[in-house]
């Protein structure tokens, strides 16, 4: 209430049936949330452009109920697909803060559940375990992942079917109170919309996430190692883009979250490295530093190269 | 005979946007809130059932109000109240109850005399919803 009637107060020359949607954006602080967004997730242009789409819908039914304006409130319920690793958990985090500064969802929390969390053992178990996870969500995000695990079709006494169903109904009637993000792996996700088509026409935004570049890969790794007080020298910098470039062509690559596992393991033997080698003290920049040795050390290249010389299957 | 107890027992009873403001409170002070019934209204029965489990790691009313509907649904002809309990140490107790639901109609009570030695008068308080089984004694009303 207060923060309507400030404008006002502040300049009184603006008429009262216009209004800045400049000010209006600074306000709600999603500039900030977009542009940090910009800045954190390397490439993602599809899943960029749609949020920037909703979150202009958001601000202009905002205005829009102030003015008396005011339609039904939009469906914010979202599904977002893509292979492992593509950021899919990441972005739903940053919808809640983002729905959250716009006033669409009152708390701006996250509850993150998966099948084990909504569905049962036995008969009876399966309402009061989805709704307990409902009530945590009430007010914020309910993100479940791998959500086409909640539909066995090979299993008709399955009591995902009811979980399914209490979900439904909510995402009907509760649309204020609660914004629900399924995501999954392409392909299975639209088997499972395919079988529940409740699902399908009660979401409005489906957000579908491409698979990362290689150059986004090494740009990804290079903002995960700045984070962790890490850099690559010119070198291991090379040799990180060779890597990258193998690990996607050997199976279960999965994009952002190998990066992180293989940066993991860069880590464990630069520091082996600088244990080994004890003669002389070490400086900031040796702690922080990751040669090209830690990276090449990898198994991956000698995996490669094997292939390459036709020993393979030995 | 309208029957209080608890928080605000002295004004009206409170909306259901008043009721979502009051938990709201409990659920930014870390209260777990829990919904309790009974239909014996008698101010000495501690002993009300519990409707579920205490609410615990909730974030926004919503998801009270919708256990309350739902207790509503099926206890709308009993008294239910909602309980917040303060579990940090020192406390672990509750630290606000109030009556979020009673029958259309209360009888009230009955105050009963009784003739003990030397002239002596005891008194005691009997409920008349009481004179009923449990689960039937507010049906009709």
């Amino acid at each position: 209430m207060d923060a309507i009637a400030k404008p006002a107060v502040d300049s009184p020359a603006v008429d009262a049936s216009a209004v800045d949607l400049r000010r209006e954006l600074e306000e709600a602080g999603i500039g900030e949330v977009l542009g940090q967004l910009d800045r954190d997730l390397i490439g993602l242009a599809p899943v960029k452009t749609r949020i920037r789409e909703i979150a202009s819908l958001l601000l202009i039914e905002r205005v829009r109920a102030r003015m008396g304006l005011s339609a039904v409130p939009p469906t914010l319920h979202m599904s977002f697909t893509g292979n492992p690793g593509t950021g899919k958990t990441t972005v739903a985090l940053r919808i809640a803060s983002i729905l959250h500064r716009l006033g669409f969802v009152r708390r701006g929390h996250v509850v993150s559940v998966t099948r084990d969390e909504l569905v049962g053992q036995y008969i009876g178990h399966t309402a009061p375990k989805t709704k307990e996870v409902l009530k945590k969500a009430m007010g914020g995000v309910l993100f479940i992942d791998e959500a086409y695990y909640l539909y066995r079709p090979d299993n008709e006494r399955d009591y995902g079917q009811e979980a399914i169903e209490i979900l439904l109904q909510v995402m009907e009637t509760q649309r204020d109170d609660l914004v629900v993000i399924l995501a999954g792996y392409g392909e299975r996700m639209d088997q499972f919309y395919a079988s529940n088509p409740g699902f399908r026409s009660r979401i409005a935004h489906h957000i579908d996430f491409p698979d990362y570049s290689d150059a986004e890969l090494l740009a990804i790794a290079e903002l995960m190692l700045d984070g962790q007080n890490y850099a690559f020298s010119d070198d291991a910098r090379a040799a990180f883009a060779r890597y990258i470039a193998l690990r996607k062509r050997q199976p279960l690559f999965a994009n952002a979250r190998s990066i992180r596992n293989a940066l993991d393991r860069i880590r464990l033997r630069q520091a082996n490295r600088l244990v080994a080698d004890m003669q002389r003290p070490v400086t900031a920049d040796d702690l922080s530093a990751i040669e090209a040795a830690d990276v090449l050390a990898s198994r991956v290249f000698a995996r490669a190269d094997a292939e390459g010389e036709g020993t393979r299957g030995a | 005979m309208r029957i209080t107890q608890g928080c605000f027992s002295f004004l009206p009873d409170l909306t259901d946007e008043q009721i979502t403001k009051q938990v709201q409170y409990c659920l930014d002070q870390g209260f777990a809130v829990n919904l309790e019934f009974t239909d014996d209204p008698h101010p000495r029965n501690t002993f009300w059932e519990m409707w579920g489990l205490p609410m615990f790691d909730l974030r926004d009313a919503a998801g009270v109000m919708m256990e309350l509907a739902e207790c509503r649904r099926v206890y709308g002809d009993r008294y239910i109240r909602l309980t917040g309990f303060d579990s940090s140490h020192g406390w672990e107790s509750v630290k606000i109850s109030f009556i979020v639901n009673r029958p259309k109609h209360e009888p009230g009570f009955r105050l009963e005399r009784q003739e003990a030695n030397s002239r002596n008068i005891r008194y005691t308080t009997r409920a008349y919803a009481c004179d009923r089984p449990e689960g039937e004694r507010y049906a009709a009303g």
